[in-house]
């Protein structure tokens, strides 16, 4: 008996330590700190202009970062999936993963070089009096690119998996593409989107290497909430720090929430069918 | 004629011919099966006709129409899949409303006409039920209430009983076969199971390579082959040099009589009524012979023992081999 409990306990006990020394504990911290001085500075640091601002720049960076990625994501899975080029989908499956494994550092950069003043289009960008770079525009573009392989990658699996029974079914049922595609499709890969949306939304309120580069980091006008944070903790306004900190997180954790509350149900319902003993079922 | 298949060719972008000039007519209010081999082009045929799949070649036509150009949506056809292609986040019910809606028609209409429907294929109590929650029969019967629906002029069934198990595919078979008989919609159904071809169909089609072998009545194919493919397709069947022979075709004896050859009982098969005596000729070939149990009984036969075997009738194909006997 004890010899086969004590690998089921050893295992838990690591993965556990593990959860609390890596995640739990830091992240502890950050709330004790935060709350250290009493509810009142976390209310100033919630209030402070500077930190409005920038959450006001990172949910417009996510608002249309997310929509564009998602959109862009699953037009270009059905693409691959449903319409394969005849040669090359590894040269495009490679470019979708290229922000994956390119530094952000390298990806804000980059864009300087296209869009920045001296850049390609830079010349034309000044004379039509448009900023891209040190500007909420090149913020945006740099989150989007970060953002970009979270909902191909997830949706493509599961494109694959789903294939097209039902949507041919529905065209001889008389549904147009169009019907097809909301009706039936979208439906079908929801999950798969549902999660490529949550890595999506994650990464963009997170990323800070590439949105550093890009921002000029101008407090009140192109910082966002990570660059806050960085920003107020290296003026030693802790505190700032710590509740900008606590409202990323709190973003993070609603995401999940939500995930979960648009869970239908036939997937909980599925789940207990699944459990019941095998032969169970009527013909 | 219900459907009409001209001259069709479907060659896939690998350069396999899937079908290969192909022509067939199908009467309406017929239960047709498309039976043959995988690879035999029989499914691929089948998506022709519903437009889920583009000719390279040939005309179809259905009801005196030709559709060749029609997209599946305006082709008025329904289709059952292998894999059911259930849609799994909406109800029973609205699985089988779904062509309805999409036709817009009254909700009170789509209620009545999916009642209707879900009491024909026995799923009535099962309606607000989501198809995972269903056994592969039911989510099957629920597929052909969804096609049945939008009142197709054919249906449509690509093996429909593929996935199923033994013993409910039979009963779905014998089900099929009464509800063709209560609906009357002119059907197709695709299968490589010979038996079920015979079972359940008016005509057989049968293919192989791409192309139509022969169509006939089932016991016209069995009777009647065309050739040795089909021959040795529509049931088991014994070949000794040009001959061939049905297993229910050999006769048993215990003594010789000039006409007879000499085999030894290798195996005796007991499948219920039917026994299968597994034999090898003095020259070492197998052949089976299939007798009742009666017979068995009669000649008190033994595993390892001599016989002597006769063929009561054998079939010749192309004329070109002299009629022999077993040796």
């Amino acid at each position: 008996m004890r010899s086969g409990n004590a690998p089921r306990y050893g295992l838990r006990v690591i993965a556990l330590g593990y959860l609390l020394l890596l995640l739990a504990l830091p992240f502890g911290a950050i709330v004790y700190y935060t709350f250290q001085d009493g509810v009142q500075p976390v209310l100033d640091a919630l209030t402070d202009e500077s930190f409005i601002a920038a959450l006001k720049l990172t949910l417009i960076a996510v608002l249309i970062a997310v929509p564009a990625n998602t959109i862009f994501g699953v037009a270009c899975a059905m693409a691959l999936v449903r319409h394969p080029p005849r040669r090359g989908t590894w040269f495009i499956n490679s470019l979708i993963g290229l922000p994956l494994a390119l530094s952000p550092v390298v990806v804000g950069l980059a864009l300087i070089l296209v869009y920045g003043q001296d850049g390609w289009f830079g010349t034309w960008l000044v004379e039509n009096g448009i900023e891209v770079i040190f500007s909420t525009p090149g913020i945006v573009l740099a989150t989007i690119f970060v953002t970009l392989p979270f909902v191909v990658r997830e949706v493509i699996p599961v494109l694959r998996e789903v294939g097209t029974d039902q949507d041919e079914a529905a065209w001889t049922l008389g549904a147009s593409r169009f019907q097809t595609f909301f009706r039936i499709t979208l439906p079908a890969i929801r999950w798969g989107v549902a999660y490529g949306v949550v890595l999506t939304m994650a990464r963009a309120l997170g990323e800070y290497g590439a949105v550093a580069v890009v921002s000029g980091r101008l407090a009140g006008k192109t910082e966002t909430l990570t660059l806050h944070v960085d920003e107020e903790y290296l003026r030693f306004n802790e505190v700032a720090a710590y509740t900008t900190s606590l409202v990323l997180a709190a973003l993070a954790v609603a995401t999940l929430v939500l995930m979960n509350v648009f869970k239908p149900k036939e997937y909980k319902e599925v789940a207990d069918v699944d459990r019941r003993p095998p032969g169970h079922q009527a013909v | 004629m219900s459907i009409a298949v001209r001259q069709v060719t479907k060659r896939f972008d690998n350069g396999f011919v899937a079908v290969d000039n192909v022509s067939l007519a199908i009467a309406g209010g017929s239960l047709t099966a498309l039976l043959g081999p995988s690879g035999s082009g029989k499914s691929t045929l089948l998506r022709i006709i519903a437009g889920l799949e583009t000719p390279d070649q040939g005309e179809v036509s259905i009801l005196g129409q030709d559709v060749t150009g029609i997209a599946p949506q305006k082709r008025e056809v329904g289709f059952v899949f292998q894999h059911y292609a259930a849609f799994k986040h909406m109800t029973v019910r609205d699985n089988v409303g779904f062509g309805l809606k999409i036709r817009k028609r009254e909700k009170a209409d789509i209620r009545a006409k999916v009642d209707e429907l879900l009491e024909l294929v026995q799923l009535s109590s099962f309606a607000d039920r989501y198809p995972g929650q269903l056994s592969g029969g039911q989510r099957q019967r629920m597929a052909l209430a969804r096609a049945l629906a939008v009142e197709p002029k054919v249906l449509l069934l690509d093996e429909p009983f593929g996935a199923l198990d033994a013993r409910v595919r039979k009963e779905l078979r014998a089900w099929l076969r009464r509800l063709h008989d209560e609906v009357h919609v002119t059907t197709v159904l695709v299968t490589h199971d010979q038996e079920e071809a015979m079972d359940v169909a008016d005509r057989v089609t049968v293919m192989n390579d791409g192309r139509v072998e022969q169509s006939g009545k089932p016991r016209d194919l069995y009777e009647h082959p065309a050739n040795e493919f089909v021959m040795s397709f529509v049931g088991p069947v014994n070949r000794l040099g040009e001959e061939w022979i049905r297993p229910h075709d050999l006769e048993l004896r215990l003594e010789p009589n000039g006409t007879t050859s000499e085999a030894m009982v290798q195996r005796i098969v007991h499948l219920g009524f039917e026994v299968r005596v597994e034999l090898v000729l003095d020259d070492g070939r197998h052949v089976s012979a299939q007798v009742t149990r009666g017979e068995v009984e009669e000649l008190e036969l033994l595993e390892g023992q001599i016989i002597y075997v006769r063929p009561s009738r054998t079939t010749v194909f192309s004329g070109t081999a002299m009629p022999q006997g077993l040796r």
